[in-house]
Formats: structure tokens, sequence, C-alpha cells
């Protein structure tokens, strides 16, 4: 086993909305990423990707609010500190977070080199224009961006470039973990694929430890990660690796994502897509036991009476519901 | 599969050019299209191809710079605003962005409505339309006692796109242009909106244009595939032919830059 880079232990955060009602979007979660490993956060629209993503950070501010839970990096917990030292000496060093949307979110008037002078400055005030286009230069070279993109706004550039910058800006300070929520959801497949190669190029040069990476799209998941969570309703329901987690998942909603998979491969026309029936729970009361539970054609009564625990199979891999491993293998085998 | 016998729609030479002198661009470029009575045909293409172009062409939202179309053999006049509404009887459209193409000040039961009268019933008793437009909801798994009184901003994407749907539903239109109508919307609520579009097609029998940059998707859902690059079209063909042997480089790129789950995806081809 490697060294690990990223544990998360238990966390729970919430938001508190405008009428002071509390949402659970992220409920005891807890992950591990070892070095020169990435991990890939599955789920549907809402279960709390991303605000998963933002927890992550050990940085809060409202709506969103820190409940329990250790989030340590490289063997420090940061879940405890002061959000200002967490903005210092945390954000963009130890760990740093790609938006969902991002891209669109640049400010139009400054020029790429301009961003970057500010991230660089922030942690550094000492640091000359001239080392940190040096810097810049080096690493753009490095993901195969044109250095002449550093001198070009934000809107000279097509959306891959776009996003392929706004990666380099913000992985300049050699981050230990990267999280990338959507990062190439929005880009033509092309374009899709450089941003994908330019993230594997970070990683096999070193240049970032760990990656968590988020999409709802499965076949760019097992393509890109090593392992593969999913998510539902704010708690993780599946763990394992890519490939169990596309070919032989265990929860039931796992199973039936994988149901959902488009590719434009031999088979794909006859195999017919299994959707599942009916909408998550509202995270703002959710059920007692299984949030999944409405949803599901195996449940019993127990499902629906306390909330339902990990199960732990083999080593890294774990599922929550009632049923056995057994047992599940079996319903799926009768359909 | 649809039996090839009638043609429902056609296109010669259809060409859209924006602008002039160095801000020219041509959108659509001199293309052919020959749709069959209940077939489902997918335009495939990246951003900037010009596939919601040549689907406002088609719907009789824009005008062609040149080319002709033929609906039912006929070639289309839809100068007047009476003969577009005749037109839009026949031919009717579900967008990308369901909120953009809507007035969205408009109540839900309003959008339903509207579709009642399209078809003529606007002389209904009014619990002959909530009949309707609540069978229209239950279609797409909506209650329509909840909808009542809404605004469209109000419902998550995949409801709005069923909303769409029961629209349709109510319309029973010859052809339908479905341009991107998943990709905004989840993979997981996508398998759901696919469903509830072909049920309705097999039920009613329309003929679909289906629009996507997505090509795995136009290989599930469709009989022919068009390929679409830069205003036109560089194949065409039954889907299995189209995707399973592409000819042309340009779908041959488009297919290996897609991830999937048998194959290697290579990385070192970008
Ligand atoms: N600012 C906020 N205030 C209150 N609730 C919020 C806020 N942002 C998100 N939520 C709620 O938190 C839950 C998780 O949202 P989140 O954005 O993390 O989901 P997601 O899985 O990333 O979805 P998507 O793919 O649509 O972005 C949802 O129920 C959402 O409505
Ligand atoms: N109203 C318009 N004015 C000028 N150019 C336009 C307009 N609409 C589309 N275009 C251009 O036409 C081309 C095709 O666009 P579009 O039909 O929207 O493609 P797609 O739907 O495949 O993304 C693009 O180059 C786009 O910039
Ligand atoms: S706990 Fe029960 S309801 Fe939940 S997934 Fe398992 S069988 Fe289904
Ligand atoms: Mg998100
Ligand atoms: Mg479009």
């Amino acid at each position: 086993m490697g060294k690990v880079i990223l544990e998360v232990r238990e966390l729970t955060t919430k938001y508190v909305t405008r009428f002071r009602e509390d949402v659970y979007a992220v409920d005891h979660v807890s992950l591990k990423v070892e070095e020169g490993k990435s991990l890939g956060i599955a789920g549907e629209s809402g279960c709390g990707k991303s605000t998963l993503a933002l927890s992550l950070m050990g940085y809060y501010f409202p709506p969103l609010h820190y409940i329990s839970g250790d989030i340590i990096i490289d063997g420090k917990n940061i879940s405890g500190m002061k959000p200002d030292d967490v903005r210092k000496s945390i954000l963009g060093r130890e760990i740093a977070y790609i938006p969902q949307a991002a891209m669109n979110a640049l400010n139009p008037t400054q020029k790429v080199i301009h961003f970057i002078e500010d991230v660089v400055q922030a942690h550094d005030p000492t640091k000359s224009k001239k080392d940190i286009y040096e810097m810049a230069r080096a690493l753009f070279e490095s993901v195969g961006l044109p250095a002449s993109v550093l001198q070009k706004y934000p809107v000279e550039l097509s959306g891959g470039m776009k996003q392929r910058t706004v990666i380099a800006v913000a992985v300049i300070l050699g981050p230990k973990v990267l999280i990338a929520d959507e990062p190439s959801s929005a880009l033509d497949v092309t374009s899709q694929k450089m941003v994908i190669k330019m993230l594997r190029d970070l990683m096999e040069s070193g240049f970032i430890k760990a990656m968590i990476f988020i999409t709802h799209e499965l076949p760019l998941l097992y393509n890109v990660t090593d392992d593969i969570m999913v998510m539902y309703a704010g708690q993780i329901v599946e763990k394992g690796t890519a490939r169990e987690a596309v070919f032989d998942p265990l929860h039931p909603y796992a199973k039936g994502l994988m149901g959902s998979i488009i590719v434009p491969e031999e088979g794909l026309r006859s195999a017919k897509l299994t959707a599942i029936p009916g909408v998550p729970p509202n995270l703002k009361k959710p059920p007692a036991g299984c949030r999944f539970a409405d949803r599901c054609k195996y449940v019993r009564p127990e499902c629906r009476v306390t909330s339902i625990a990990m199960r732990e199979v083999g080593e890294g891999r774990m599922y929550r519901c009632v049923m056995s491993e057994k047992e599940l293998r079996e319903a799926y085998q009768n359909g | 599969m649809a039996k090839r016998e009638q043609i429902c729609l056609e296109a010669r030479g259809l060409t859209k050019v924006f602008g002039f002198g160095r801000n020219k661009t041509v959108a659509v470029d001199h293309v052919d299209l020959t749709l069959y009575e209940g077939e489902v045909v997918s335009i495939v293409g990246e951003s900037g191809s010009g596939k919601t172009t040549l689907a406002k062409i088609l719907l009789g939202l824009i005008n062609e710079t040149e080319g002709e179309v033929y609906f039912q053999g006929q070639k289309r006049d839809i100068r007047s605003y009476r003969q577009k509404q005749e037109y839009w009887k026949n031919i009717q459209a579900i967008f990308q962005d369901p909120f953009s193409s809507y007035n969205i000040f408009n109540k839900i039961d309003s959008v339903l409505l509207d579709c009642i009268h399209m078809r003529g019933g606007r002389r209904l008793p009014y619990e002959k339309k909530v009949e309707l437009m609540a069978e229209a909801c239950r279609f797409v798994n909506l209650k329509f006692e909840e909808l009542t009184n809404k605004y469209p901003f109000e419902l998550s994407g995949g409801q709005m796109q069923r909303l769409m749907i029961a629209r349709i539903f109510l319309l029973k239109p010859r052809i339908l242009v479905a341009d991107e109508p998943t990709s905004m919307i989840d993979a997981c609520s996508r398998a759901t909106i696919l469903d509830m579009l072909m049920q309705l097609r097999n039920e009613i029998g329309m003929t679909v244009i289906f629009i996507t940059h997505d090509i795995g998707l136009a290989y599930y859902v469709s009989d022919t595939v068009y390929i679409m690059e830069r205003g036109r079209f560089v194949e065409s063909g039954s889907a299995d032919k189209v995707i399973l042997t592409p000819s042309h480089p340009y779908t041959k790129r488009l297919i290996s830059d897609v991830p999937k789950i048998y194959e290697e995806w290579d990385l070192s081809t970008v």
C-alpha cells in the first residue's frame, strides 16, 4: 500500500438556507487516496458531489458549514484550522480545487499571466514577476500549452484551451491534491480528451500527487480514475476499483447507474438502457433508513428503520445496503 | 427500424450564411437531407458545426439563404404567418435549454393549454382540457396538480424536459426536432428522458430528428446518422454502418475521442 496523501474520516457538512433550513449534502463521508492515485466520484445531479469537493478543502463560508469529521492531507489534519490559516497555507499549496464551470468565471479583463501573479504573490509576495513568468512558462510547456497563452485574455481562448489554462493556474503552486469538479463536461470530445491528457500528465510527472475527479459520466470516470465512489443523497453508497464499480457494482443504485451508460460500441443498440424510476429524497429531511429505499426494487421493511451501515467486502471495497453480497448477486442474476 | 417508403421531409442544397465580408459565417453549407416517415435520424457534430442552425431552418424559425425544403412532396411555402402556423402543426421541437425557448413568465398550465388550443381544442369544456393536460403529465411521470400555478423555472432540468415531452404528447406533430434534449441533464435522468421520447414516438408514430454532439447517444437512438462538420454533412448512413465502420476521418476522430468501456481510450492521439 502506498503512502496516503488524502484521508477523510466521517466528514459531515451542511448548508443553512436563507430560511434557516439545514440541507445535509455531505453525510459521514470517508475516503482515502494514495500517492499517485486518483479517485472518481459519480452520482446524479444534486447528490452532493460539488458540496463534497468544496468541503474537502476545509475552507468553509456561509451557507456551507462544517459539522464534524477530519481531513488529513499528507499527515496533517486541517479540519480544526481557522479559515484564514486554511486560505493562507493550505489552498493552492496542499489542495487545489477547480470548481464546476470555473472556466466561465474567469475575469475577462485580466491576462492569464496576471491570474498567475495573483495566485503566486498571495503566497509569496517577494517573488518577482520575472520568476513567476518563468515558473508559469515551464509549467505550461510541460503540459503542452503554448507560452503565448500567458499573454492572452480569457475571451481569446477556445473552450478547451481555457479549461486547460484554468487547470494550470490552479496547480501553479504544485499542490499535493487536485480536486476537479466536472472539468470537461461542457467541452467537445476532442477538447475533453486534451483536458484528461493534461491531468494525467500532471499526475505522471508527480506535479500533483493525488486527484479527485467528479463527473456523472461513468465511461469517463472509468477511463480516468483508479477508484470510483458512488454518491447518493449525500452519502457514499459504493466504493471500489473503477473496474468493480463499472462492471460489477453491488449497491442497487450503483447497479442502476451502470444501466444508463451510453457508449458508441457494438452491443449498445441491443442493450436497453435502464432508467431508475423516481427522484432522490429531499436532503432537508432525509429518510431515517436507506435513502434509496423509495426507488429500490429490492426494498424490505428493515431498510426503512435506521441508517444503513457500510459493509466491507475485500480490500477497499464497500457498499451500503442491508443485503449481503451473495443476496445481491442472486437478485441481479434473476433480473 | 422504419421502412424507408414515404419521404416525409427533404432538404436540397440548404445553406445559411450569417453576416458578410470579414464577419461572414457559412453556418450551413449546401446540405441535402432525406427524412423518411417514422424514422429517427440523428445529426451529430461538435459545437459550432451548424446543427442548431439547420434545425431552425427545418423548423421554419429562420430563413435559409439558399436551397429548398420539401414537406410531404411539396415545396414548402411558409411566407405568411398563417402558413407558418399550419406548418407548425406538423413539426415541433424540444430544445437543449428549455428555459431559453419558453416565455418563463407563462405558468406551466398555460404552456400546456396552448398546445391544446393549437390542436384546435379551444372550444373544449375546461374539465376536458384539464383531463387532457393531466393525461400528458401522467405520460411523463409528472403530477398535474403539483404543476398548476408554477412557473417553468421552478422545475429541475429533468422535470422541465419532461414537461417539454408532455407538450409534444399534446401537440402530436408528424415530425419532432429534438436539439440536445439531454445535454443539460445528468446521465442518470438521461435514460428516463430517452425512454419517454422513444415511447412517445412509437405511440404517435412520429418521425424524429435528433441533434446531438454525443455520438454514442446518436448510435443508441437512431436508424440513420448524419455527421456534420463545419456546416457540411461529411458522412451519412445507417447507424450501424456509420458508427461501426466509419469511413470519413472526422467521424473516425469523433468516435475515437469518446471514452469507452470495452475498448481502450487512446490518449496518445491528442
Ligand atoms: N448554496 C446552497 N444553499 C442551500 N442548498 C444548497 C446550496 N448549494 C447546493 N445546495 C443543495 O445541496 C445538495 C447538493 O448540491 P451539489 O451542488 O453539491 O450537487 P451536485 O451533485 O454537484 O449536483 P450538480 O451535478 O447538479 O452540480 C442539493 O440538494 C442542493 O440543492
Ligand atoms: N445569429 C447568428 N449570428 C451569427 N453567427 C451565428 C448565429 N447563429 C449561429 N452562428 C454561427 O453559426 C455557426 C453554427 O452555429 P450553431 O448552428 O449554433 O451550431 P451548433 O448548434 O452545432 O453548436 C457557428 O459558427 C456560430 O457562431
Ligand atoms: S438497503 Fe434496502 S432499499 Fe436500500 S439499497 Fe439495499 S435493498 Fe435497496
Ligand atoms: Mg455539481
Ligand atoms: Mg446547438
